[in-house]
């Protein structure tokens, strides 16, 4: 049976068939994720304290509290830091790795599945093996820079080392994940491009940063993209590693601070405008993001 | 040939720093007390001992865990791939009122992260009754936006002609489903499944939430209280870590060029 609805014609059978399919997932999506969403924001503007059952409307005052709280500033401050210090570093090592791989060696599936191994493992069992490597008298990390003859630090213990230490962690642990994009994305660019150029004289610095990396860089800014938010999203490692947020809560990070304030504190109200807050930062990344990339990413 | 001696000499630096912590762990795993508190750190054990890992079996019900873990994660993953191939195909397959609506809403989902939500959702969940049970572990997981929106890019990508010619052969919309569509789109299907079977495995922010009993706890929620509650002995830790890690690398090892595959095809469907 026909029928139609703005000027289109459906079939009858096949709008049915079609929200019978979409019904579970839409459901779900309704209770998990839309429902959710409204009442996180609803729940920031009220005092919620799961301890004494209050709940009443407090406007603006969640937020006010959470923006005079040195410790969600710090949180923000913690995840900048992650973030910045962590994608650079990230970018290059796993382009260059890749790059190396790309150069017709041999061995190349062992390389590569060894790089890649640290991402298949949880993070939780891994983060448990570098708190023992970090440990600054048991662990063989100071052992071996010591080696060197670098002085030992304090690592997780010291609140001036405590988040690079998380980021060395994370940088191991993800490495493998983005050389395996970068070197997918150098094997599909055809090797005529820098035949040609080297016939014309060009050497491997010039076609490397004229030709290789511009047709690289949807590949470079997806890497950026999901580095930044997976950034903003960062918790199992600190949990583990410092279950307390480290010395002078210098590893806590938003989630983190989130996740205090609503299971150990009992504080829903805020720890709901936290979460909004947080929220607002990732769109806006995510929104600045589209927009440069329309702008710089050459798509050929 | 052109020289590459220095490219090997770069790669194995970085391959020795890749694999020195499971190197570390597996070797600390069979130390005992007096091997571990010592300075400066020893490498090797003075004798291999398996004590280790009974002790494990014995602080904890690790087989426990381990057996929550694989329920959840195998449950969480068919789950949400079947509801998943059901969205996509009617929003790559079938023509209905609203269709740019109910994907543009759900593509709007992949800008909400769990993080963001969790508050509520737990108290959803503890609202059903379901905190503490398989239930509240693995329904809220079910919906995947992205899982959604992934399948849906692929299935498009296969023939409308297909369709048509079953069509006329006089097959019904679920035996295209089943019979044309799925076949069709076997790497998407496994990449989906690997990427979610991983996911859900290593799953930790959630489980920690929703549950509050130790029979309950999965492998990593379980093993982050062995470090804070066990005393947090360093080598009953690796020894713990490892029987964790040690089935996932075992199906990495047989597996791994799916692996490989599947994040080189996400990264670049992107």
């Amino acid at each position: 049976m026909k029928v139609r609805f703005r000027g289109e014609r459906y079939y009858l059978r096949e709008i049915g068939v079609a929200w019978l399919c979409l019904a579970p997932a839409l459901g779900l999506a309704v209770v998990f994720v839309f429902i959710p969403l409204v009442e996180v924001c609803y729940l920031s503007f009220t005092n919620w304290d799961l301890l004494r059952a209050t709940k009443s409307w407090v406007g603006w005052k969640n937020y006010e509290y959470i923006f005079k709280d040195q410790k969600f500033i710090q949180s923000i401050w913690n995840t900048l830091y992650f973030a910045g210090v962590k994608i650079p570093l990230d970018l290059v090592l796993s382009l260059f790795i890749a790059v190396l791989l790309d150069k017709r060696i041999r061995g190349l599936r062992f390389y590569r599945a060894s790089y890649f191994a640290p991402v298949v493992i949880p993070v939780v069992a891994a983060s448990l093996i570098w708190v023992w490597l970090f440990d600054p008298g048991l662990g063989p990390l100071n052992q071996i820079l010591g080696l060197f003859g670098i002085s030992p630090s304090r690592w997780l213990h010291d609140p001036a080392s405590a988040m690079f230490s998380i980021v060395l962690f994370s940088l191991w642990k993800g490495l493998g994940y983005d050389i395996v994009i970068f070197l997918a994305g150098l094997q599909g660019i055809p090797p005529t491009y820098s035949e040609a150029a080297s016939i014309d004289g060009a050497g491997s610095w010039n076609i490397f940063f004229k030709i290789t990396l511009p047709l690289l860089s949807p590949v470079i800014f997806f890497v950026i993209l999901m580095g930044i938010i997976n950034s903003f999203k960062i918790f199992t490692e600190i949990s583990v590693m410092t279950p307390k947020g480290g010395p002078l809560y210098s590893t806590g990070v938003i989630v983190f601070y989130i996740y205090q304030q609503a299971f150990e504190n009992y504080r829903i109200g805020r720890a709901a405008a936290a979460s909004i807050v947080l929220f607002f930062l990732i769109l806006a990344i995510t929104m600045v993001q589209r927009k440069l990339g329309r702008k710089f990413v050459d798509y050929e | 040939m052109r020289k590459l001696w220095w490219v090997y000499v770069l790669l194995s630096i970085g391959l020795i720093a890749m694999l020195f912590p499971f190197f570390w762990m597996v070797l600390s795993a069979f130390k005992s007390n007096a091997d571990v508190y010592v300075y400066p750190p020893k490498w090797f054990p003075s004798q291999w001992n398996f004590d280790n890992f009974k002790r494990v079996f014995e602080m904890v019900p690790f087989a426990l865990y381990f057996f929550n873990s694989l329920l959840v994660t195998v449950l969480v993953t068919y789950g949400q791939l079947f509801i998943s191939v059901l969205a996509a195909f009617a929003l790559s397959r079938l023509k209905f009122p609203f269709k740019n609506a109910v994907f543009m809403l759900i593509v709007s989902t992949m800008l909400m992260p769990f993080v963001v939500t969790m508050i509520p959702v737990f108290l959803i969940v503890s609202a059903f009754r379901w905190i503490d049970t398989y239930q509240g572990l693995v329904i809220p997981s079910l919906f995947s936006g992205f899982s959604i929106i992934f399948l849906r890019q692929f299935f498009i990508s296969i023939p409308q002609d297909l369709q048509d010619a079953a069509m006329i052969d006089g097959c019904g919309f679920f035996r295209i489903l089943f019979q044309v569509i799925l076949p069709n789109a076997k790497p998407a299907i496994a990449t989906i499944t690997l990427f979610n079977f991983l996911g859900e495995w290593r799953n930790y922010l959630w489980p920690l939430i929703v549950t509050n009993s130790t029979k309950m706890r999965t492998l990593p929620v379980g093993l982050r209280y062995l470090m804070t509650e066990g005393g947090g002995e360093y080598h009953l830790m690796m020894a713990a870590s490892l029987m964790a890690i040690l089935p996932v690398l075992i199906v990495y090892l047989f597996s791994e060029k799916q692996f490989i595959k599947s994040v080189a095809f996400t990264g670049l469907k992107s």
